[in-house]
């Protein structure tokens, strides 16, 4: 089943640079895609036409689930003065999007996506005081509070150092195969991409390159 | 000390103070909040021009009631201002000192021509805890009132909207109508306290509450909270010591916040590093 259908879409920014052209995809459920190009390619464009950052592309974007979205870390305040927990919490308000406080289940949802992440001891502590992996931890945490179906990332281990970055993409596999989560990440880096992701997809200015097997992808490179 | 708040307490002009200064207070405390961590904290200074040359036209027209023009007036422009520092060509600090220094510029020049410096544009520009009249406290209460209920029932969004815009966006708030209800609701608060506070000294009751929280506390609820602790702390403390040393109201406000501030900092020094 196509979680995320996309066709045909197009979004030019008047420099050109980060402009998509027709890009025609489906996602499928359980699968761990990762979109690789080099920068100024279009890939942030194409996750921020997905999740509704950019609304007057030409094309169709179709979503048949919620999805849980992990920005560029330069969007995030990491100097913010908010607990782990609270963080974690504001994932929950898709559930109930008209409500005043967070309910009984947003909690327990909260709480079970920061022990899948493995922040749960570090709820009470301040985001601010957190390390750069740790930071990401969270945000994946909230990411899964807002759903459990699919989560896009944005360059997620952009600025961790290796070992950190490597944590992360296991960490996102192995959530991927214990609750069959679909997972659609932008990745500057290829190498690990094509060691973790069941589909690669290249974008080479603005238009679809590759679309495939990790495995395919190398040979093609070679070619 | 007991003897000087009761025979404090026994002058109307005091009660109302009282009544007025704790509800903007909270208000600025809760709204500062989300204002210093977008880095919208001179928006508040912007808005007290704007709302001080509404007001002197207001009174150079000798309306009766300048604060059911200058409310709608400075939203008005909290919305352009924040329009601004999103899409303009002009960044939002320098849209913020243009308007406002325009705006104190326009407010001077048509008290000039008309009324002259007279005691409420005195009043506007510099602050008065005797300018205030019984319906400018119904007014004041009711409206804190409504700012109060809207912070707490959009809290989580604020929240979302404050820490991650992005997020927030994806998620499927429509964020512009949030931006928006901050910059009202700034607008409303601004207003209010500048009969108190004056032009010049009410955005720092928006900002001082905020930077001192922060300094201590590490989770957003309780920044809040504790913002708006110091906040009515500082007033009434600021208050009390206005009635004794005769001074200025609002500038001794400031200055308990100031002193607030400096405690924290050296507080969070000791504790954290």
């Amino acid at each position: 089943m196509s979680l995320i259908e996309i066709k045909k879409l197009t979004y030019s920014y008047p420099t050109k640079k980060d402009s998509i052209k027709n890009i025609t995809l489906n996602i499928e459920e359980g699968t761990f895609n990762c979109i690789v190009g080099e920068n100024g390619s279009g890939k942030t464009t194409l996750i921020k036409c997905i999740v509704g950052l950019i609304k007057d592309y030409k094309g169709e974007v179709i979503l048949n689930e919620k999805v849980g979205y992990l920005p560029q870390k330069t969007t995030v305040q990491s100097n913010f003065p908010a607990s782990v927990e609270e963080v974690v919490l504001s994932g929950t308000i898709p559930h109930n999007l008209n409500g005043i406080f967070y309910s009984r289940n947003d909690k327990l949802s909260a709480r079970n996506s920061m022990r899948q992440l493995g922040v749960y001891d570090i709820r009470k502590k301040c985001f601010a005081d957190l390390s750069g992996g740790q930071q990401q931890r969270v945000l994946i945490a909230r990411a899964l509070s807002a759903t459990d179906k699919i989560i896009i990332l944005d360059e997620p281990t952009n600025g961790l150092d290796p070992k950190v970055a490597k944590q992360i993409y296991e960490l996102l596999k192995k959530l991927q195969q214990k609750y069959k989560l679909t997972i659609l990440m932008v990745s500057h880096d290829v190498e690990r991409a094509l060691k973790f992701a069941d589909r690669v997809i290249e974008i080479k200015e603005g238009q679809l390159s590759y679309d495939g097997v990790p495995s395919n992808y190398q040979v093609e490179g070679d070619k | 000390m007991l003897s000087t708040i009761s025979e404090m307490l026994s002058f109307t002009f005091i009660q109302r103070a009282i009544i007025v200064g704790v509800a903007v207070s909270i208000c600025s405390a809760l709204l500062g909040v989300s204002l210093v961590l977008k880095r919208y904290s001179m928006i508040g200074d912007g808005l007290s021009h704007v709302g001080f040359g509404i007001l002197a036209i207001s009174t150079a027209f000798g309306l009766s009631s300048p604060l059911y023009i200058a409310i709608p007036g400075v939203a008005i422009f909290a919305i352009i201002l924040l329009k601004i520092g999103n899409n303009g060509k002009i960044k939002s600090d320098s849209a913020i000192a243009l308007l406002s220094s325009s705006a104190l510029a326009i407010g001077v020049a048509v008290t000039s021509l008309t009324t002259g410096m007279n005691t409420d544009v005195c009043n506007f520009m510099f602050g008065s805890i005797l300018a205030m009249n019984a319906e400018d406290v119904i007014l004041s209460v009711l409206i804190s009132i409504f700012v109060l209920v809207i912070f707490i029932v959009f809290y989580r969004k604020l929240f979302i909207m404050t820490f991650d815009e992005e997020f927030a966006t994806a998620i499927g708030l429509n964020t512009e109508r949030y931006k928006n209800l901050i910059a009202i609701l700034t607008a409303i608060t601004i207003v209010i306290g500048m009969r108190m506070m004056g032009t010049l000294l009410i955005s720092s009751i928006i900002i001082f509450p905020a930077l001192t929280a922060m300094r201590i506390f590490k989770n957003f609820k309780k920044v809040v909270i504790h913002s708006g602790i110091i906040s009515v702390s500082s007033f009434l403390i600021g208050l009390y010591l206005s009635y004794i040393y005769n001074i200025s109201t609002g500038a001794t406000i400031v200055l308990v916040n100031l002193v607030f501030f400096i405690v924290f900092w050296l507080l969070d020094k000791i504790i954290y590093e």
